[in-house]
């Protein structure tokens, strides 16, 4: 099968009705006003010959080769930047028009290499456009060429050699337009001309490495280096990317040979929904990892953590497990056990997890690592709206007119969102920022925020109250819609109206001027299209649910919700942490967020599982670490997370695995956990999983594979088989039947399969029955729950405070080139941008410990130290520290701490007192003490919540929350700790008692 | 230090006209009438300001001739090969020009085309100053300190 290359119609569409009729060659064509006459043609079947036109980029008339005559028109215009009227006939081949092809034809291949490679592998278009033109010679001499020009193979992963260039500034405008850095322009003038990235190579200048531009080079001038080393593809696969939750659609291009198939190049898919044709650094290009020498590609055991591995079959793995499993559910009971799923992996994958856990494993002790990240935004948005996502498709952003982003770092973390709004603000919309850090959206070229307000980290209820008592104060809520579609508005208003909000009694605790908030503020209510996109800023904090509603409450005040524009979007970090919540992997809801005490929902399964199922919420994660360090939790299933690098407070997470009899690790590579597994199982790579991903947007994509299973088993099938070892019979002929069985029982999911997703591309849930669409704005009407909750949120400061020995706050975050944990990105060239983790810190804060850039730093808080180079930068403000934590040898959760959201124990990885100092050798992290959080503390956190109410109320709602998360274990050891007369908040007593009194 | 010094000036330069509509081309006049030049360090701190990415300004930068990356010699020759001077001699007296200053590496040679001074061609400007119906000595002759 040849590679059909994606249908590219020229220019642009144009919005509008198709009210113009033109005549090309004689063919009618309906197009709305506006259209260019070659998308015009194009349409009508007709293709002109183009070199600079591309339906990405707005037309730009240089190359003159779409050259056409129209009827009563003058001379040849471009098609490309001419206009459909009505009645316009349009003759694209003409005697005259042939002719000036020709000639055009012929003054490129003048200056064009003879031998060009591209052109003989089909990969320049100038080769196949001069045979069409008829140009079998050129007339002209040997002049002055760019023949000698060199070629710049700075960038790992393409190369620009300006002897095959054009300047046709495709790349130019694909790096303004598309990703919006700017990195490219032409220097110098007439034959002088050239691309040039601001006259210094690639991997110096701007550019970010999208490759926008090598997608868009109509020639081989700028083109992936696997392309000349691997050669042409011949047949594309689309698949999703594995990165961010953006959830990049691409069209996987591999070459067939009898040894087997070769992944040549990622090209980004155009009708992809997430990102229509976009890419970033990570997606396009750093996919080696799958095919990394440290891969492991076969089952391996061992007695004891300090073993080595030994390689054994599949079938000798699984019966390690199973039986390992079973014998620790015979002596410590059937709750001794529990699995953790990965937001990397599948819906398909996660699904067969938790139901593991639960059918064969018999309890709810399955967790994800959603925990670590986005829990507040299940819990927030829950209470909130009635369901756990971001509330708009992405492609909503175009239609606001007022951006908030708060706690997220878009062109970092999710670069292709982050193109998306750049080009929105270019094109007229405010920026509000809240960040302590002045990231990139707050001042990049073209782009400048009307607003940055730099809350201080921990202080984002505070922020948001204020934020919110001016829309209220100030008279600027929308009444109709809090008095059509919203609850508890009363007692809201009066809350939030109580000075102790206002922007001028908040101002000392979130360090932003009065001023500046009350103008974002106003500037928020003023829409009137305001849209909210936050990220793990909000979340990772001892409050992160509590400001997820607080969100939510300022979209509902200004009725910024259920239409295109607007809408409160957690920017999703992983490309399945949607979904991996979606299928029921925490530990108290089954898959679609319906808690697991729901008689009705469990019985859906308990009827197709065949087994009872528990009414009570099972161990989270850090409940897990905690119940292993107490002797009850004995075994666990890790699905392609790596705790031992990415949850916080390393010293406590390595303490607790150590303390297991029997850790299994699914993964690519024998990670940070691995270390403390007695049982390693090979993972798969997104590139040879069939399955779905849902992204921040719900949207559920195909997963295909590319390349052939590198393991032997699905990672499903592995699943499935440890379950039906352990007597459980589990097992599916393929993934769509997973997915069958998902659709089956999940209301959200009902008109789910991957039948009709490989017909339409993909589906935003919820798809409530066969013939829905999918739902790419929720809540138009009413809310999922019917009405929105304002819920009274009570600013509780987090207990980790800066001290004279701890006078600095760190916050940590992710960079462009590198992702998470770096387990796959620091296997590919990628490390090139980003080799080790840096401490960026404020000049001020620098010059007083004497530290300059590049410097090594001791990095020390209340629970361990690190080392690593300091980058002195204004970026921060003075007293925050930031830093990344992708490299093990870093180790930065070595210093973060064991505090946690009130509501979900999401860790407050953002809020961490430390010190920094001189150091003088880069030693290894060096964690100090487990310092783990008492349960009477977590319960104390939740009443701290609640003190604003009445007693009663109170009480009321503690129980509410301790019954709804709190595993049966740890409610009876908090009774139990009560009892014994452990100093807790009175609140806890109460409702413990209230607990006591509902059960019997 | 001295680096530090130029890197603050640029930016008051450019600070001094970020609020013109186009305020690019002031600036780079003004920044290389200051330095002579529009060096590397110059085009990050003007970008910087004035919010374009560092190859907008480049490519604005490049595309006249006039600005320059580096600061010129000592002395600087221009001689017009518009049209006017082409038919008066100018090909002949750049060539003149060039090899009689082929050695002096204190003086740059370079063309222009139109100094708006046609009547009197060939036209062309030493450190500067106009001449008309120039030749290659009165050109040696108007280098302070050479002979011709």
């Amino acid at each position: 099968m040849t590679l059909a290359p994606e249908r590219d119609l020229g220019t642009p569409a144009v919005v509008g009705e198709p009210t113009a009729t033109v005549t090309i060659d004689g063919i009618p064509v309906r197009v709305a006003p506006g259209t260019s006459v070659l998308r015009a043609a194009s349409l009508a079947g007709v293709e002109i010959p183009r070199l600079c036109a591309t339906d990405r980029l707005e037309a730009f008339g240089s190359c003159r080769l779409c050259l056409v005559e129209v009827d009563g028109v003058r001379g040849t215009p471009a098609s490309c930047t001419t206009l459909c009227s009505d009645g316009m006939s349009v003759a694209t081949d003409t005697p005259m028009v042939r002719q000036l092809r020709h000639g055009v034809m012929e003054l490129y291949l003048s200056d064009h290499p003879a031998d060009c490679a591209g052109c003989e592998r089909g990969s320049c278009d100038l080769g196949r456009l001069a045979a069409d033109a008829g140009v079998a010679e050129v007339r002209y001499g040997l002049g002055r060429s760019h023949a000698d020009a060199t070629t710049d193979v700075s960038n790992p992963y393409f190369a620009f050699d300006p002897a095959a260039c054009i300047v046709c500034s495709r790349c130019v405008r694909a790096c303004g337009e598309v990703q919006g850095t700017f990195a490219l322009s032409v220097a110098g003038r007439g034959f002088d001309s050239q691309i040039s990235p601001s006259g210094t190579d690639f991997l110096a200048s701007e550019c970010v490495s999208c490759g926008a531009c090598v997608q868009a080079c109509p020639t081989s001038a700028l083109e992936e280096k696997s392309l000349v080393s691997l050669g042409m593809p011949s047949r594309a696969v689309v698949t999703t990317c594995a990165y961010c939750g953006v959830g990049c659609s691409f069209r996987a291009e591999v070459r067939d040979d009898p040894e087997g198939t070769t992944l040549v190049r990622m090209v980004p898919w155009k009708d992809g929904g997430a990102n229509e044709g976009h890419s970033c650094v990570k997606g396009r290009f750093a996919y080696g990892y799958a095919a990394h020498r440290d891969r492991v590609l076969e089952p391996m055991v061992r007695d004891h953590i300090d073993d080595p591995w030994q390689v054994v079959s599949w079938d000798t793995a699984i019966e390690r497990v199973a039986t390992g499993f079973r014998a620790i559910q015979e002596r410590y009971g059937f709750d001794a056990i529990g699995g953790i799923s990965s937001s990397r992996c599948t819906n398909e994958e996660v699904y067969v997890v938790q139901k593991m856990v639960r059918a064969a494993f018999g309890n709810n002790n399955v967790d994800t690592c959603a925990r670590v990240c986005h829990s507040p935004t299940g819990y927030g948005l829950g209470q909130a709206f009635g369901t756990s996502a971001g509330t708009q498709d992405f492609e909503s952003v175009d239609q606001a007119d007022v951006i908030l982003v708060i706690g997220a770092n878009p062109t970092d973390a999710h670069p292709v969102f982050g193109s998306r709004i750049k080009r929105r603000l270019r094109n007229g919309a405010a920026l509000i920022v809240a960040d302590p850090r002045r990231i990139e959206l707050v001042r990049s070229p073209h782009v400048e925020a009307a607003y940055h307000l730099p809350v201080q980290p921990g202080t984002n209820v505070a922020f948001v109250n204020a934020m919110a008592h001016v829309i209220v104060t100030e008279g600027l809520t929308d009444g109709r819609f809090l008095a059509e579609r919203c609850e508890d508005v009363t007692d809201y208003l009066a809350f939030i109206a109580r000075p102790e909000h206002s922007p001028e009694a908040t101002e000392e605790v979130t360090g932003i001027p009065a001023p500046d908030l009350r103008a974002a503020a106003r500037r928020y209510a003023a829409g009137p299209n305001s849209a909210i996109y936050y990220g793990l800023g909000v979340t990772e904090h001892s409050q992160g649910s509590t400001m997820v509603m607080g969100l939510a409450n300022l979209a509902m005040l200004t009725g910024m919700l259920g239409r295109d524009g607007v809408g409160v979007n957690p920017l999703r970090g992983q490309n399945n942490v949607q979904g991996s919540c979606d299928m029921g992997s925490f530990p108290h809801e089954l898959p679609g967020y319906r808690h697991v005490s729901g008689a009705e929902v469990r019985g859906i399964y308990e009827r197709l599982w065949g087994v009872p199922l528990l009414a009570e919420p099972g161990l989270r994660i850090p409940n897990m670490f905690d119940a292993a360090l107490g002797g009850t939790f004995r075994g666990l299933y890790v699905q392609g997370e790596d705790i031992a690098q990415s949850d916080p407070n390393t010293r406590h997470v390595e303490a607790a695995l150590r303390a297991l009899d029997l850790v299994v690790v699914q993964d690519l590579f024998l990670n940070e956990t691995a270390r403390f597994a007695h049982v390693f199982l090979p993972g798969t790579s997104f590139l040879e999983k069939d399955g779905t991903f849902t992204n921040a947007e719900r949207r559920i994509n195909r997963v295909r594979p590319v390349i052939a299973n590198r393991v032997g088993k699905a990672e499903w099938e592995v699943v499935c088989d440890i379950a039906t070892a352990m007597g459980y019979p589990m097992g599916y002929a393929a993934a769509a039947d997973i997915m069958a069985e998902i659709a089956a029982t999940t209301p959200t999911f009902t008109g789910v399969s991957f039948e009709r997703l490989d017909a339409v591309g993909s589906l935003q849930w919820p798809v409530p029955d066969v013939e829905s669409p999918g739902t790419p704005i929720m809540h138009v009407d009413s809310f999922a729950r019917g009405r929105g909750r304002l819920v009274e949120t009570v600013y509780v400061p987090t207990t980790e405070r800066t001290t004279r020995k701890f006078p600095l706050v760190l916050t940590t975050g992710r960079i462009l080139s590198q992702y998470n944990v770096g387990a796959q990105t620091r296997r590919t060239e990628n490390s090139t941008w980003h080799a080790a983790d840096v401490l960026e810190i404020h000049p001020a804060d620098a010059e007083v410990r004497g530290i300059h850039s590049g410097d090594l730093v001791g990095l020390a808080s209340r629970v361990g130290a690190t080392t690593l180079r300091a980058l002195v930068s204004d970026r921060m403000p003075p007293g925050v520290v930031y830093t990344t934590f992708h490299h093990p040898v870093t180790g930065a959760n070595v210093v973060t701490t064991d505090n946690s959201d009130w509501a979900t124990n999401c860790p407050e990885y953002k809020v961490t007192a430390v010190e920094v100092t001189v150091a003088t050798a880069l030693d290894t992290p060096a964690p100090g003490h487990i310092v783990a959080t008492s349960i009477l503390s977590r319960a104390d956190d939740i009443a701290r919540q609640f003190a604003g109410l009445s007693p009663a109320e109170g009480a009321a709602a503690v129980a509410t929350h301790l019954t709804r998360f709190w595993e049966p274990r740890m409610l009876a050891e908090l009774a139990s700790r009560v009892r014994s007369g452990d100093p807790v908040d009175p609140l806890v007593v109460s409702a413990l008692a209230e607990v006591e009194s509902a059960a019997h | 230090m001295v680096e530090m010094t130029r890197v603050d000036a640029v930016r008051e330069i450019a600070a001094g006209y970020a609020a013109q509509r186009g305020p690019l081309l002031p600036v780079l006049h003004a920044v290389q009438d200051r330095f002579g030049a529009i060096e590397r360090g110059d085009l990050v701190a003007v970008a910087d300001v004035l919010n374009l990415s560092i190859a907008d300004v480049h490519g604005v930068m490049t595309f006249f001739h006039d600005f320059r990356a580096a600061p010129p010699p000592t002395h600087v020759v221009a001689i017009c090969r518009g049209e006017a001077c082409q038919s008066v001699g100018a090909e002949r007296l750049m060539a003149d020009v060039r090899a009689d200053l082929q050695e002096a590496s204190d003086v740059e040679v370079h063309e222009v085309f139109c100094l708006g001074n046609c009547a009197l061609g060939p036209s062309g400007t030493v450190d500067g100053r106009l001449f008309g119906h120039l030749t290659a000595s009165r050109v040696g002759a108007s280098l302070p300190g050479r002979s011709s």
